[in-house]
């Protein structure tokens, strides 16, 4: 197929940055989005041109690396899906499509659709641990049974790969959906639990200083979402502030 | 020059050796850990659990990492699970059962005493990782579930759905964001590791490229560890992370250490075919549905041609039809047998015109069996005794989706076709690199002071590495090895102080760094690296893959070079130096697999015999099965920089074998 592309290019940080457009052709559509992305950069290349760069690594949709807001939209159409899990055949011939980084105050654009997300490692930095040491001297791993159901919802909770993407698609920038995975998934487990209410107030906290905006329950995030974290989450996490707030002595 | 290999690996009962070992290594007081630097490059398992263990302990810790995040190290990507000997099952495992079946998995190729410290500390892995807040699947009962892997007959290998390798790695990077936080690692995002620098023979730091603002940076440190994975990537096209390569422990072999066993590379045979010429990368279906599908291609050559030019389905292919060939030559392992038997075996029905995509290079894994299976028992369980064939298969269906949802979730998003509804297609693809660095007991290379641990180095696989097995080692040289052993080196460092980036070293590699760099740019070729890199993995994946000959090896070794001449002649990277630049990055990381490629190639050629990955044509039983040669092979080839990749000294680390009698490997 033949695609018209209007992607943004921006030099650096520093630089306003504008939309120009590429036509691609020959486009097949069993391509990956981000290999429909390559053959644009080799043609670029060939025209002696800058390619575009972008984020990407696993090209599984695990890592976490790829990003881009595909038509008004992060990772593009189609559910449960990162930008390089996107394949062509969600396009038709003939498409003009827009691609343009996450934004967010957040996340400052480093250069063309490649974004800042190190805010995220600092919410983790300010709490998202267990406080154990790695000597391996701990209990063995089956003297806390841990309930099956616990134990799944804490892993469905794990599974966020940090993209952004509920960032990237709240009106608020907020990141409440991304804190909210981790703050689930220790508090529901019993090694976590101890230092729950630290945890919370602390990464919320860094949450706030980083510039994210408040939630407003519309629930875009949720649906954007890659790995289908859910909004039960926020809730806990919600609850689990509160809780925090009020028994707190700090 | 050349320095003899000395493996240090102490003296005493194989079951003792770690215990003693630990007891009697160096140790540098808490006071003094704080005046040692230390340099990590990589925050995979093996970087992250490193860093995070030795900040604890009181090192001042510098970690690096390309990514935007430690937590996006290639290691995410692991689906299937690590393996632990903890017996929970109680299927007979041991220590001693782990070390057994890691040994002959790597087909006698690998130092025992290395290989028998791995089994011992596994099943601290999962008591450490359970303490973090990894959450492992469980049964009902609250406890560890296991699963199995192939090549091993009990049940040891831990998981989170298909997603153990980030569940694991943010285990890992949670610990390193408590000592960031703390101030004992510095973080470097974004940055490249593009030279080691060493003085008076010793590592003393790195030169890094910031890669956000193209600027090159020097750190120094008292020793540096390397932990910055396998160079699957020399075939282009791999399951690795676009990303992955070989630079840090190739500059390190540039300066000294010596790379052992570069052609041992492990073919994984559950991956998605290629689809067109444009192919990025290929995706691996991980080798836990071996546990439940059934491997097949049709039985008869004119099924295989209906199915190809599409006028036959699978499902339209009656069981007798079908040739279950692993079922059928290996009937004791059968499904599961070790990676590299199952992946020739692929290819030897793929060869004989029986493939089952429109390239022919596919077979079929099917997992209607195991969704009748469980449906039948779930029936039993919900006392439907008289269930439907359709109720069945739903109740089946859902069992396999609680296992594998995630992995038949990816297949169906890549290739759109439904595998609860009809058998996946499955490719062999490179997958991991069982070669690596050479290191010593400690874990050292053969520059002092400079360490390797994870897939980078060498030291635990042999010549294959069973699944579950490269997370299992990642985090044990981590967490449990490398914090005791680094101290052994260490001791003597406490009254270095300071070391400092103005010295003649740091201005010498700084330099060539950026004479390396300004090549690029200044080139202005016609071609992008990209099409250099397919042209020498169209070589590797012909002549260097999964079955290698005299003649095609030479020829390799010709065309490698020819290409790297080519490669240098007219290359274009666009754009500047002291800027982002991800052609320049793919450049630099080009060039180094361009001479690994060569190395690799010569040691595949001068070791005469097969061994687990390695297959070489020439040395085959009657059946076609891998033939060893223990009398002029049981050794580590472990090759000294000269100058030049083809003009490599070659060094060896005789392999003796207390624990285990040698065997020729057999799955049948
Ligand atoms: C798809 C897939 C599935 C797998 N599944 C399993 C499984 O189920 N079980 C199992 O046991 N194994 C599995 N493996 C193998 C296993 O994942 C890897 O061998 C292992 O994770 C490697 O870990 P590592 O820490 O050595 O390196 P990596 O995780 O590759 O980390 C390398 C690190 O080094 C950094 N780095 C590299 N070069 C540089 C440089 N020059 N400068 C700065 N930083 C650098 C990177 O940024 C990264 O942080 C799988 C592998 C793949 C590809
Ligand atoms: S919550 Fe979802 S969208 Fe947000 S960072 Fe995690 S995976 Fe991405
Ligand atoms: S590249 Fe890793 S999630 Fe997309």
């Amino acid at each position: 197929m033949k695609l018209t592309l209007k992607v943004w290019r921006q030099k650096n940080s520093d630089d306003k940055g504008k939309i120009e457009t590429y036509n691609v052709d020959n486009i097949s559509e069993h391509m990956s989005f981000l290999e429909m992305m390559d053959v644009l950069n080799e043609q670029l290349i060939a025209e002696g041109k800058e390619p575009v760069a972008f984020d990407h690594d696993c090209r599984e949709g695990i890592c976490g690396m790829c990003s881009m807001f595909i038509n008004g939209e992060p990772h593009g159409p189609g559910k449960g899906i990162t930008t390089c899990q996107l394949h062509m055949r969600s396009f038709n011939d003939g498409d003009t499509i827009y691609i343009e980084p996450f934004r967010s105050r957040g996340f400052p654009v480093i250069k063309d659709l490649i974004v800042d997300r190190s805010a995220f490692d600092r919410i983790q930095q300010a709490g998202g641990y267990i406080s154990i040491n790695t000597s391996g001297n701990t209990i063995d791993a089956n003297a806390t049974p841990i309930p099956k159901d616990d134990a799944d919802k804490a892993f469905d909770a794990a599974t966020c790969i940090g993209c952004g993407a509920c960032v990237a698609t709240c009106k608020n920038s907020s990141a409440m959906l991304f804190i909210s995975a981790k703050v689930s998934q220790l508090a529901l487990l019993p090694q976590g639990k101890v230092e729950a209410k630290e945890r919370v107030l602390a990464m919320v906290e860094q949450m706030d200083k980083e510039g994210f905006g408040n939630c407003s329950n519309t629930g875009a995030c949720e649906v954007e979402c890659p790995k289908g974290i859910s909004l039960e989450n926020i809730a806990r996490l919600n609850r689990e502030f509160l809780d925090a707030s009020i028994t707190s002595d700090k | 020059m050349s320095k003899e290999l000395n493996s240090k690996v102490p003296t005493g009962q194989l079951k003792d050796l770690w215990t003693a070992h630990k007891d009697h290594i160096g140790l540098v007081n808490p006071a003094n850990r704080r005046n040692i630097d230390i340099i990590v490059v990589g925050t995979g398992l093996a970087g992250g659990s490193a860093s995070a263990s030795l900040a604890e302990m009181g090192y001042n810790v510098k970690a690096f990492c390309f990514q935007d995040s430690p937590r996006r190290a290639h290691s995410i990507a692991a689906q299937g699970g690590i393996n632990a000997a903890k017996n929970y099952q109680n299927d007979g495992d041991s220590v001693y059962r782990l070390f057994y079946d890691t040994e002959k998995g790597g087909d006698y190729r690998s130092r025992e005493e290395n290989t028998y410290r791995l089994a011992e500390v596994s099943a601290n892995i999962i008591d450490q990782c359970v303490a973090q807040g990894v959450p492992f699947a469980r049964e009902y009962g609250g406890l560890l579930d296991n699963r199995s892997f192939g090549g091993v007959q009990v049940s040891r290998t831990f998981y989170a759905k298909g997603q153990t390798g980030q569940q694991l790695l943010l285990g890992a990077y949670s610990a390193m964001n408590r000592q960031i936080a703390k101030g004992k690692i510095t973080m470097y995002n974004r940055h490249e590791m593009l030279e080691l620098v060493v003085v008076d023979g010793k590592a003393r730091g790195i030169i890094a490229r910031n890669l956000v603002t193209g600027k090159l940076e020097r750190h120094s440190a008292h020793a540096v560890v390397l932990g910055t994975g396998g160079y699957g990537n020399v075939f282009f096209l791999s399951t690795n992370a676009m990303g992955s390569n070989a630079s840090a422990a190739w500059r390190a072999h540039k300066k000294g250490a010596y790379f052992a066993n570069p052609c041992y590379t492990q073919i994984h045979p559950t991956c998605i075919p290629r689809s067109g010429d444009y192919q990025s990368k290929l995706t691996l279906m991980s080798e836990s549905l071996r546990n439940d599908g059934r491997i097949w291609v049709p039985k008869n050559m004119e099924d295989a041609v209906a199915i190809r030019e599409g006028r036959l389905k699978p499902t339209d292919i009656k069981p007798e039809d079908r040739d279950y060939y692993l079922e059928r030559r290996y009937p004791a392992f059968g499904n599961l047998v070790p990676r590299d038997v199952a992946s020739r075996a692929a290819k030897e029905r793929c060869d004989a015109g029986y493939g089952v995509n429109k390239t022919g290079e596919a077979v079929y894994l099917d997992f209607s069996s195991a969704i009748m299976r469980y449906g039948k028992e779930q029936a039993n369980l919900h006392h439907e005794y008289d269930a439907s064939d359709d109720r069945i298969r739903e109740l089946g269906e859902k069992i396999v989706e609680a296992k594998y949802g995630n992995l038949f979730q990816m297949y169906e998003k890549i290739v759109d076709q439904n595998p609860y509804k009809t058998p996946m297609m499955i490719y062999p693809a490179v997958h991991y690199t069982m070669g690596g660095l050479w290191v010593d007991y400690n874990l050292m290379t053969t520059i002092d002071g400079c360490y390797c641990i994870g897939e980078a180095n060498f030291s635990d696989h042999g010549a294959n590495r069973l699944g579950a097995s490269a997370l299992m080692q990642g985090l044990a040289d981590g967490y449990f090895v490398l914090p005791y052993t680094i101290g052994d080196y260490l001791q003597h460092e406490i009254r270095t102080g300071k070391i400092s980036t103005e010295t003649p070293e740091f201005d010498e590699a700084e330099k060539n760094v950026k004479e390396r760099l300004e090549f690029f740019i200044n080139n202005k070729g016609t071609k992008s690296v990209d099409h250099f890199h397919r042209l020498l993995g169209k070589i590797m994946w012909d002549n260097v893959g999964m079955a290698r000959n005299e003649a095609g090896l030479k020829e390799a070794i010709v065309e490698i070079k020819r290409i790297r001449e080519e490669f240098y002649k007219d290359v274009f990277v666009p754009g500047e130096m002291n800027e982002m630049n991800p052609e320049l990055e793919k450049a630099t990381r080009v060039a180094d697999f361009m001479e690994l490629a060569e190395l690799f190639a010569v040691d595949a050629l001068h070791r005469t015999e097969s061994c687990g990955g390695h297959f070489r044509e020439e040395s085959q039983t009657e059946e076609g099965e891998a033939l060893r040669d223990d009398k002029n092979f049981a050794y580590v080839a472990a090759w000294e920089w000269t100058g030049n990749p083809g003009e490599a000294v070659l060094h060896k680390e005789k392999l003796e074998f207390k624990g285990i009698e040698l065997k020729q490997r057999s799955y049948k």
